[in-house]
């Protein structure tokens, strides 16, 4: 294992810490969902949590912040978009660590094939 | 192939794979509970993997490390969160340095595990997977790749190719 050999992207860490901090908080990821489902305006949102439209504004802030989320005006509605490209990579990710532990699952079956004699242990 | 499905969750960073099995849940939990059955699966193949400390019990750790004839000895360990034998198992794992102390600038993950039996000599089997970041999955696919994790690509395939019978 060569760690220090690793090359880094110091823009790539500066964002997924900002996207880190943002997916910290219960509240933020809740409402990251919700306009995952479909775009919410603002006061929709700040109806569902028991916290002030500026306490929400703010988390939202956290998440655009982080390019999770983007905010757009419709009319005087202040409307949540999420941001796919930043999930994408996300998704993009998971889908890599996926081979990682399909490789494993499939050592641990062969494990299980190889020895049904310790399945009965009696 | 034993997977019967796997749950990929951008916005918690968490991957869930659900697998079954044609063992009963005391044997499935072996390969997770006895040290020389672990060292047989959870590294990459072709790496000798050596499981030093392996204590299954909440607040204990299990130690281990890999020797890689490329790269050396990698060191890596699991701390037990809760465990419900032969049920449940909840750890964190990450890395270490050589003299075992854990090394905080590599990524963690969250790993849970869960075994039902939806009848006699079968077990389903969940793991779920929940990474802390963006950054700290692309450190863990960097450091995969190094080990040659991801080289391992081929072998896969050949399994879903039909060589696996069982």
């Amino acid at each position: 294992m060569v760690v220090e050999t690793l090359t880094r992207d110091p823009d790539a860490e500066a964002r997924a810490d900002l996207i880190f901090h943002a997916l910290a908080d219960t509240t933020r990821r809740d409402i990251l969902r919700r306009a995952i489902q479909g775009d919410r305006s603002v006061s929709a949102l700040a109806r569902d949590y028991p916290i002030s439209t500026t306490a929400i504004q703010k988390h939202v802030a956290v998440l655009e912040r982080a390019n999770l989320v983007t905010r757009t005006r419709r009319g005087r509605e202040q409307l949540v978009q999420s941001r796919p490209d930043t999930l994408a990579e996300a998704h993009q990710l998971l889908e890599e660590i996926e081979v990682l532990w399909r490789d494993r699952l499939t050592r641990f079956e062969a494990l299980l094939a190889d020895s049904p004699d310790e399945s009965n242990p009696n | 192939m034993p997977i019967t499905n796997v749950e990929k969750n951008p916005d918690d960073l968490m991957l869930r794979a659900t697998c079954e099995f044609d063992a009963p849940v005391e044997r499935v939990w072996q390969v997770w509970a006895d040290p020389r059955q672990l060292e047989q699966w959870w590294g990459p193949p072709g790496v000798t993997a050596t499981v030093v400390d392996h204590d299954l019990t909440e607040g204990a750790r299990v130690t281990y490390y890999m020797t890689d004839p490329e790269h050396g000895e990698f060191h890596g360990w699991w701390h037990i969160l809760a465990v419900d034998p032969p049920h449940t198992l909840e750890f964190r794992d990450g890395f270490a340095y050589e003299g075992g102390e854990i090394n905080e600038d590599l990524p963690t993950t969250l790993t849970e595990v869960a075994l039902t039996s939806p009848a006699e000599g079968k077990t389903v089997m969940t793991v779920t997977a929940t990474f802390t970041s963006l950054e700290s999955m692309e450190q863990l696919l960097e450091m995969g790749a190094e080990e040659g994790m991801v080289g391992a690509l081929g072998q896969i395939d050949d399994v879903l190719t039909g060589v696996a019978t069982n």
